[in-house]
């Protein structure tokens, strides 16, 4: 059951509508908030008045700052988030939050907003890392990482490397944009709340609730069934889930808000804008002597996020001499948070388009490149072992699927009929293996069915689906036959489904709740006289469609129904946890690799770029559902292409205003833009990342896919783009 | 979005007394800008009269071999409409390359004609905008202007027009025909659209009045067309330039030409100085090239669209070469 191509068990709910997502929840006598952004970057808000709001028939509050209750506006988490609450007039950035208006509809509320009347005084925001208010500083860490390392001596093996590239590499700010914004829907029931919110984490979200609003952690509920899409940006709480909640207490009703497109644009986290400086010193064989990869951050003046764009450079290949650093640039913007593969997919656009730089520099072939700096162990932990690491296949089934090998040596080479360049890019992937701590509840009843709870998210991803076939295999009953529910602080505490880890950290805990539940059945069996395996032992039985047989001689046996029945009990369940400590480091090293190929059309007379062909080629452990991972890494290329192409959050470095904070100018691929997806899933057998042999596989996708197109539009143009994304008079 | 109170009208008087009796009315065709800019607080009619039910949605040949496109018609059934293909295949081109099927299946040809202006800060209404607040200045202009006009602009407004439709239009000089309580008048689909010398008025409708028509005539010009639309993906795009070039080539001379530049100008663009360089000559790259030349000689690029004039040269020279040259 576990790799097959389950289609999405939630599949029908999901497109016949069935599937209630958080906004969609009707608690009785609800009401709508719509929040109030400011137009301003920094400075005070001079005056507030709601009083015309205030008068629109169907209009419960207003609040402002001048009289929102009083909350803990720092005490989110993760990460160390500082929300902008309506706590006092400072505005920290563009869009913030400054007033909230609770109506009887969300039209009323909406045309209301529109007449709270604010005035700022406003103050000359710093807009760009450049720009004389910015300030650097050099954080704790980087995304969890270590924002600095060092192995070898650099300066020296740079210096005599008789072959450098010294580039510096920009990619842009990106605004994650879901197809479901963000939304909530609070309840309170005396001082019990229960949030219905898009949520990545409902146990983060509940400890960060809880936290602002001096409740124990028992007295939050938060309810995550469907989520269309998340991309990190519904991993750390946000200030509408918590405004959401201060609305309904005020105004003694459950409340609902859902963000407007532009307001998606505003304080909810978003990829920062890098710089980074890419030194690379080679032999004129092209084998690495000495990296350095130094990157400048985009970060807000009040909280700590930095994206850690050189952690790739550390691990992905062998280099003896290197440093890597990360800085934060402070100014005046929102602070931006994790946004799929937050770090790798920035940083593989720097280093992997620097060894494409070095392949034409040295004249090696971009794949033989790789291979020749190839790492068996992970030079980033002293030369640990990998559990597993499959990337040689990934290029060889890449390439070959490709046909990497009639790629030309020589730039702009090859044109198509009509006259476009045509371009051949490669580049390497990886994401490393994360797994946290969860667990899980299975309940086997007399009917024969199962229903197995832990309380994870599913954003999209397939998540009951997957968890759905983990337990079927793990219980012995089909996967017809077996509920998966999730999503709820009732359930099991559950890894985030954020860092790739949520499959790997829940399934284990279901494979074991699975397993200790037909365990309790087998022994109920041996220990009953009546049981044809009275007296057996566990190891000799087998477990599949509700039954449990000896292995030798299948036909002595019984099924649950038969052993619940005679019990005299309706079920039989069993709690199981797996656990993690992230920060003990294991034997292992434990990373997904892939490998990207393709091919791209440019028209010399416009510089426009089209994708003619895509293939990539991942190892990841042990594939769940092979319909799932093939869709998923889709996701993760197309959003590549999206990344090389197309997106970028374009401020106005007057204002500090976002500018495109909408869809028609905030661009991403269409269908028109992508061509047909070559996924290749090389199979990995990996006995030591877990006991189930699962990699996350909900980033890896992404990473180096922008690369690989830049590379390619270099092959076909002789133009290297150095600052993403890869616009027409980039190339003209 | 303010609330307003909405009307369908039967018949055009009807629709014009509604309009009337308001302060700051609308019609309302297709819906697809005017209901955005509803949203956006940037439109703010107090009453919103629905002209779908007005028998304005015919294409037709007129006995006098005139095309006849009902200002009602929607943008698919204009694009779609054989006669229309072959009198002027760079019309049938410029509606299919616009916007998306389920806008094209929604959107009418007369609102296509009068639809305003994508410039981000005259849709953001916490930018000042001559356009939207007379007299508040252009925060296009030092901002970002990527896609403003580098051509017929002024200090006041550097927006663009950004109807594809508008500048096929150019090739087959149209005719609009309005029709208000005053009466019924035409106006040559050329000039009606206007540069921003006041960047409120993009049109030169005037107020109350409806569009109930476009005609032109087919001809050898008209039939010789085609349409070239460069944009940053590869559709549901508004462009960065396009080009509609009109080729009537007898005995291997260009008899006449027409040229119609978009995401240019504030209006449709039309090139008589490229058209001046190609009547009378005989078809050739250089010709053509020479042509791109003096039709963005007077261009005047923003800070960050430089890239546009060579971009509208090389999709004029792509374009005559396709209507001039066929391979
Ligand atoms: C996402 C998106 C992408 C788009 N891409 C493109 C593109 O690539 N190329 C392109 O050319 N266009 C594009 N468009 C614009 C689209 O073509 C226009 O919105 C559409 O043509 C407007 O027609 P409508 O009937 O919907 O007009 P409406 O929104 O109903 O009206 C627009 C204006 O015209 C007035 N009006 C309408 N009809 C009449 C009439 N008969 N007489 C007098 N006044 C009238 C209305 O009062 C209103 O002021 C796009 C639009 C969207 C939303
Ligand atoms: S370019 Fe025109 S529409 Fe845009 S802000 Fe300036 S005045 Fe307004």
């Amino acid at each position: 059951m576990i790799g097959a191509p389950l289609a999405r068990v939630d599949g029908r709910a999901k497109v016949t509508g069935a599937a209630r997502y958080s906004y969609e929840e009707q608690p009785a006598h609800v009401a709508y908030a719509v929040i109030v952004t400011s137009t301003i970057a920094v400075g005070r808000i001079a005056s507030i008045d709601g009083t015309e709001a205030l008068s629109r028939r169907g209009v419960l509050a207003v609040l402002t700052h001048d009289n929102a209750p009083r909350v803990r506006q720092d005490a989110a988490s993760p990460g160390d988030r500082k929300l902008r609450l309506l706590q006092d007039d400072r505005v920290l950035y563009d869009r913030q939050p400054v007033a909230l208006v609770v109506a009887e509809s969300f039209e009323v509320a909406t045309e209301a907003a529109a007449r709270v009347r604010v005035t700022y005084a406003a103050e000359t925001p710093a807009t760009t890392m450049n720009a004389p208010g910015a300030v650097t500083y050099e954080p704790p860490e980087a995304n969890q990482n270590p924002a600095d390392s060092a192995r070898g001596s650099f300066d020296s093996a740079f210096a005599a490397a008789p072959v450098r590239i010294d580039q510096t590499y920009v990619t842009p700010t990106e605004f994650h944009n879901p197809m479901e914004p963000h939304a909530t829907t609070a309840a309170w029931d005396g001082n019990r709340l229960t949030l219905y919110d898009a949520s990545q984490g409902v146990f983060d979200r509940r400890k960060s609730i809880a936290a602002i609003f001096g409740l124990p952690e028992s007295g939050v509920r938060v309810v995550t069934k469907f989520v269309g899409g998340g991309f990190g940006s519904k991993g750390g709480t946000n200030a509408h889930t918590a405004l959401a909640a201060m609305a309904a207490r005020l105004v003694g009703r459950p409340v609902k808000i859902v963000l407007t497109r532009p307001d998606m644009f505003g304080g909810h986290g978003y990829r920062p804008r890098t710089e980074q400086h890419l030194r690379i010193g080679a032999d004129t064989s092209g084998r690495l002597l000495a990296l350095a990869h130094d990157v400048r951050s985009q970060a807000s003046r009040f909280e700590n996020f930095i994206e850690n764009s050189a952690v790739i450079s550390r691990m992905l290949y062998a280099v003896p001499n290197q440093v890597t650093t990360h800085r934060g640039v402070r100014y005046d913007v929102a602070t931006p948070t994790f946004m799929r593969a937050p770090g790798e997919s920035s940083g593989s656009f720097a280093l992997e388009s620097a060894m494409d730089e070095l392949a034409y520099a040295t004249g090696v072939d971009p794949l033989a490149l790789r291979l020749l700096n190839y790492t068996e162990t992970d030079p980033d932990q002293h030369g640990k072992p990998f559990s597993s690491k499959s990337l040689r296949r990934c290029y060889a089934e890449g390439a070959a699927r490709f046909g990497w090998s009639q790629r030309p040596p020589q730039v702009r080479a090859t044109r198509t009929a009509d006259g476009l360049l045509v371009g051949y890019g490669m580049a390497s992937s990886t994401y490393p293996a994360n797994r946290s701590s969860s667990a899980a509840m299975a309940t086997v009843h007399s009917d024969g069915s199962a229903y197995v709870t832990s309380g994870a998210c599913d954003i999209g991803t397939g998540a009951y689906t997957a968890f759905t076939q983990i337990a079927a295999e793990a219980l012995g009953i089909d996967v017809a036959h077996v509920r998966f529910d999730l999503g709820d602080t009732l359930m099991p505490e559950a890894a985030r489904a954020g860092g790739s880890q949520q499959t790997a950290s829940v399934a284990n805990a279901v494979h074991l709740a699975g397993i200790a539940v037909r365990d309790k059945l087998a022994a109920a069996a041996v220990a009953d006289a009546a049981s044809p395996l009275h007296g057996r032992r566990l190891d000799d039985m087998t477990f599949a469609r509700g039954r449990i047989a000896l292995r030798e001689r299948p036909e002595l046996g019984e099924t649950y129904v038969a052993i619940l029945q005679r019990a005299g009990v309706s079920s039989m369940s069993a709690f199981a946890e797996a656990k993690h400590d992230r920060r003990v480091k294991g034997p292992y090293s434990t990373h997904a690799f892939g490998a990207h190929f393709a091919e791209v059309h440019v028209d010399p007379d416009f510089g426009t770029v089209r994708l003619a062909r895509m293939v990539s080629a991942f190892a990841a452990g042990r594939i769940v559902n092979s319909r799932m991972a093939r869709s998923q890494y889709m996701g993760g290329v197309v959003w590549g292409v999206s990344m090389a192409l197309h997106e970028e959050g374009r401020i106005d470095e007057r204002s500090g205003r976002y500018m495109n904070a909408n869809l028609e100018n905030y661009l991403v691929p269409v269908n028109a833009d992508i061509p047909e997806i070559d996924i290749v899933l090389v199979d990995e057998e990996d006995p030591h990342v877990n006991p189930l042999g699962i990699k996350g596989i909900g980033e890896i996708g992404i990473v180096g896919m922008n690369a690989a197109v830049a590379n390619a539009v270099f092959h076909a143009t002789e133009k290297r783009v150095r600052d993403l994304p890869i616009r027409p008079e980039k190339l003209l | 979005m303010r609330p307003f109170s909405y009307a369908r009208a039967r018949t055009e008087q009807d629709a014009f007394s509604t309009l009337a009796q308001t302060a700051r009315g609308a019609y309302l065709a297709g819906g697809t800008n005017l209901i955005d800019l509803i949203k956006l607080e940037v439109a703010k009619p107090d009453a919103v009269i629905d002209i779908n039910a007005l028998p304005l949605a015919a294409i037709e040949t007129t006995p006098s071999g005139e095309l006849r496109i009902g200002a009602l018609a929607r943008m698919s059934d204009t694009a779609d409409h054989p006669a229309l293909r072959s009198a002027a295949p760079a019309i049938s081109q410029a509606l299919n390359l616009s916007a998306s099927a389920q806008l094209r299946n929604m959107a009418t040809i007369g609102g296509n004609v009068l639809q305003r202006t994508r410039c981000v800060y005259f849709r953001d209404i916490s930018q000042p905008c001559n356009k939207r607040r007379p007299g508040s200045g252009c925060s296009a202009i030092g901002g970002d202007d990527r896609k403003m006009a580098i051509l017929g602009a002024n200090d006041r407004c550097i927006a663009v027009h950004p109807s594809d439709f508008a500048v096929a239009m150019l090739l087959v000089d149209a005719t609009i025909h309005l029709r208000g309580p005053a009466g019924e008048r035409t106006v040559p689909f050329l000039g009606f659209h206007r540069l921003p010398d006041d960047p409120s008025r993009d049109t030169n409708i005037q107020p109350g009045e409806l569009i109930t028509a476009l005609t032109f005539m087919p001809s050898a010009l008209t039939r010789s067309s085609t349409y070239i639309k460069v944009r940053d993906r590869a559709s549901y795009e508004f462009a960065l330039v396009s080009v509609a070039a009109a080729l009537e080539v007898t005995g291997g001379t260009i008899r006449d030409a027409r040229i119609g530049l978009g995401g240019v100008a504030h209006a449709p663009w039309r090139s008589r100085e490229a058209e001046a360089v190609l009547i009378g000559k005989v078809p050739s790259r250089d010709l053509f090239t020479a042509a791109a030349e003096a039709g963005l000689q007077a261009a005047v690029p923003q800070r960050l669209n430089r890239f546009k004039i060579r971009m509208a040269k090389n999709a004029m020279i792509r374009a005559l070469t396709s209507v001039g040259m066929p391979a």
